[in-house]
């Protein structure tokens, strides 16, 4: 079969051509950038932050009447209600291990700092968050030391909420690790937070995310350093890891457990305030944007296909209505009905292969807009090309139904006047 | 002749129901799609106090240098100076007091305990801020009202509280008068604020992000929660370590926590306080040249990126898929328009002129549209219910159907559909008569 007779048709019917062409060129181009956006974002969903997650669960209270001055008096006083309320949630029989911790990845609520390798550095080697917690914070969020060691008890300090003591000793992770050190072997060497005093790294672990998932903090996603203080304020976090299978009866009691302790306490219990939550509320609160963006350029995804397939059908229905005799006469010269189904799609393959080249320049124009305007990444090759698979095999399956009611026109039709 | 136009219409659709259909459904389909991603999108770069947002300006001043210019020259804010006060000139602005209405303000979270025995102490949010905060952003008081510039100066225990912090501690009602135990000091009721919840939050976009689900719980005078040493729950930005340590080491720093918003009625006021802005500057900082900004509410809530861009992206997209659902429309209409060429033909032959073709194919288009627009408003009704399922509860929130979003959906598909005729009725009244009726 010839191409020629198939371009002198169409040519008959340039709008109704350029226009399927123009809408594969347009579907083409959204779909790809929006499947590329549903990738990015399924991809961030689902990295782990490095904790053991299962399990762990995460306690905010703010003590009423409480000191809130920065003198020692009021400090100490802070670190043995902090120190009582750890003991209370250690001793809870469905309680495996409890830390008062600063912040947990994805709570946003982030402590980050620049980090030196020399005294007075300009500028900062890298950015990093920062952890505050006792020696079990490695074992309660189930981190997975690499190198060096762990706290011990000794190792740590307490101080106020808004102090400035450098610690004297600090695990980092793993990426922290690299980008400071590119040689390797960071345990032992040291670095500086506060621009003059040094603190000695004495483990890496093998990955904790920071707080914040913002786009801010995008830059340092797992530079995290832990902090052998336990930080003494007016408010408090504390992450709980429960026995297996008993995280739900851990947290009624990790709440009663604290009121029984100290009544003149907040423990927020509506759905806004965040008083005791799982890890696993956590995480989808954190990504619920990106899981809806993601929902959403799926749900217009599929309309785009549903609506380009339809027009396809349509169009192409009525063109076989239009050429009703011509394809009889075919039929009645000898072509069978293989024939003139093959007809059809090659003429949907045309258009549909004029459309997607089409489509692929503006997919990437649509991409340079986004990279521009709203910090996408730019879209890989890969997700092109599928993209024209894609919208190909759509044009193919569409032009089916049609394209098989014109192979069963009857030779017949070509003797009969219209 | 309209009807009449309307009767060929309704004919003509009647004729070929599995196109019409599909019309229709694309139409429909586009139009919620984009209706309700324009919800979104309209809920979160709305204007939040359209009567007054012109008259509502926030000061910077650059109190850090030369230092404090950020590290990255691409940052479309480099050079700019920082998004917010350091204590000691966000009072200095309010005691020189060259506004007509103006207030300093900080983000506070203190704990109040209930008057009932055996219930929890509860968090409650809000802003410290000074009198005439309350006329500038016209909040509306259901029970007393704000306090006075004379409580301001003596630091009277008096706070504001937020309709839903009265429900919770009061039961409601008018509890003017009453006192509330905030963080263990007792504080005379003034005033209960209305239904009160901007979005976004404008005038503290800064620590709120512009979106924040509960409202202000209580506000308290600026001073008084200072003397108090209720310390800053928002952020607090720093170009270098405060010296002394604790709240008070953070009044005396450069570090920048302080939000503040300026009433100023016309252009020459405005341009006053730009002069006065300048002056401040330079005598405080005369180290370097003076550097200040002061920006209209629409244009603060720009700079501070106050839309989701997410919101943003989705609306392009939809906006993609509609026009998609246009070209669809288009080449739909185009072929069906082109297979009554005949009857065209004969309409012309017995004298119609093509504007009466153009007429006639126009009302079939906008009865297609009418009933994909109804179609559409069936269709954006579930999109915003679900759009609570899948947004971020805070933004989900705001997304709502109203009279005008109705409206738009239904002249959007009207204006979309006719669009997508105008090729096809083109092509339509170019019909040649004689070639019609000569093929017959």
């Amino acid at each position: 079969m010839t191409l020629h007779p198939i371009l002198a048709a169409l040519r008959r019917h340039k709008a109704g051509v350029v226009l399927i062409a123009l809408q594969i060129a347009l579907t083409l181009a959204i779909v790809c950038n929006a499947i590329f956006i549903i990738g990015n974002r399924v991809q961030r969903i689902q990295r782990p932050t490095g904790m053991d997650e299962k399990n762990l669960f995460m306690v905010t209270q703010l003590w009423v009447g409480a000191p809130t001055g920065d003198d020692k008096a009021s400090i100490d006083k802070l670190d043995a209600m902090q120190r009582t309320d750890v003991q209370t949630l250690r001793g809870l029989p469905d309680v495996e291990s409890a830390i008062a911790i600063n912040s947990l990845p994805l709570t946003n609520s982030t402590w980050s700092g620049g980090i030196d390798l020399k005294p007075a550095q300009p500028h900062p080697t890298a950015h990093a968050a920062n952890y505050f917690g006792d020696e079990q914070m490695i074992h309660t969020l189930g981190l997975r030391l690499v190198a060096g060691r762990n706290f011990t008890a000794g190792d740590v300090h307490h101080m106020g909420m808004r102090g400035q003591d450098v610690p004297p000793l600090v695990i980092v992770t793993r990426a922290l690790a690299d980008t400071l050190f590119p040689g390797g072997n960071a345990v032992g060497k040291s670095i500086y937070m506060d621009h003059k005093t040094p603190s000695t790294i004495v483990g890496v672990v093998a990955r904790l995310q920071v707080p914040s998932v913002d786009r801010w903090a995008s830059g340092f996603t797992w530079n995290s350093v832990l902090i052998p203080t336990r930080l003494d304020g007016n408010f408090s976090r504390y992450a709980v890891r429960a026995r297996p299978g008993r995280m739900d009866a851990a947290m009624k009691e990790a709440r009663a457990a604290l009121f029984a302790a100290n009544p003149m306490r907040v423990i927020g219990d509506d759905a806004d305030s965040n008083g005791v939550r799982s890890f696993a509320d956590i995480r989808e609160h954190a990504y619920r944007a990106d899981l809806g963006m993601a929902i959403l350029m799926g749900v217009i995804c599929l309309i785009l296909l549903a609506v380009t397939a339809a027009g396809i059908v349509g169009l192409t229905s009525f063109w076989v209505g239009q050429r009703h005799k011509q394809i009889g006469v075919r039929r009645a010269l000898g072509a069978r009905k293989i024939d003139i189904l093959r007809y059809f799609q090659t003429e949907n393959l045309l258009i549909a292969g004029g459309g997607a080249v089409l489509g692929v320049v503006l997919a990437l124009g649509l991409n340079l807009l986004l990279m521009r305007h709203f910090a996408m990444a730019r879209l890989p090759v890969a997700y092109v090309l599928a993209g024209v698979a894609a919208v190909l095999a759509l044009g193919q399956g569409a032009v089916f139904v049609p394209a098989r009611r014109a192979s069963n026109v009857p030779p017949v039709v070509a003797t009969r006047s219209v | 002749m309209f009807s009449y136009y309307l009767e060929l219409a309704l004919r003509s659709l009647k004729r070929s129901p599995g196109l019409t259909a599909l019309m229709v459904l694309t139409i429909g389909f586009g139009v919620a799609a984009s209706m309700t991603t324009y919800s979104v999108f309209r809920a979160v770069s709305g204007d939040p106090i359209p009567w007054k947002s012109a008259k509502l300006f926030v000061p910077q001043i650059d109190m850090w240098g030369p230092a404090g210019k950020g590290s990255d020259p691409t940052d479309p804010h480099y050079g700019d100076p920082p998004n917010a006060l350091d204590y000691t000139d966000a009072v200095a602005l309010m005691r020189d007091h060259r506004a007509t209405l103006q207030s300093a303000m900080y983000m506070i979270s203190p704990s109040v305990v209930p008057q009932q025995a055996g219930k929890h102490p509860i968090n409650a949010g809000g802003h410290a801020v000074y009198s005439e905060f309350f006329p500038m952003v016209d909040a509306p008081f259901e029970y007393g009202s704000g306090w006075s510039a004379a409580d301001d100066a003596r630091r009277a225990q008096v706070v504001v509280i937020g309709d839903k912090l009265n429900d919770k501690v009061f039961g409601g009602g008018n509890s003017v008068g009453k006192t509330l135990d905030i963080e263990g000091r007792d504080y005379r009721v003034v005033g209960v604020l209305g239904d009160w919840h901007p979005h976004p939050m404008f005038y503290d976009v800064v620590n709120t992000g512009g979106f924040y689900m509960s409202g202000e719980d209580l506000m308290l005078p600026f001073n008084t929660a200072i003397a108090a040493g209720m310390p800053n729950q928002g952020s607090t930005n720093c170009s270098e370590m405060p010296r002394e340590s604790g709240f008070v080491g953070l009044q005396h720093s450069s570090c920048i926590w302080v939000t503040y918003m300026a009433q100023l009625d016309d252009a020459a006021a405005v341009q006053r306080y730009r002069n006065y802005l300048d002056g401040f500057a330079r005598q405080r900082y005369p180290q370097w040249a003076p550097n200040t900004r002061l920006q209209d509410l629409m244009s603060w809530l720009d700079y501070e990126h106050v839309v989701p861009s997410d919101t943003r992206v989705s609306l392009l997209v939809a906006l993609g898929l509609l026009i998609v659902c246009l070209v669809n429309t288009a080449g739909l209409l185009l072929a069906k328009f082109l297979r009554r060429s005949g009857e065209i033909g004969v309409r012309r032959a017995l004298g119609a002129p093509r504007l009466a073709i153009h007429a006639q194919f126009l009302t079939e288009a906008g009865v297609i549209g009418l009933a994909g627009g109804v179609l559409g408003l069936l269709l954006t009704g579930v999109g915003v219910a679900g759009v609570g399922l899948v947004m971020p509860k805070d933004i989900a929130a705001l997304a709502h159907l109203d009279t005008s979003l109705l409206l738009t959906t239904l002249s959007v598909a009207v204006v979309a559909s006719l669009l997508a005729a105008l090729y096809p009725t083109f092509r339509a009244s170019r019909v040649q008569p004689a070639w019609q009726l000569k093929s017959n």
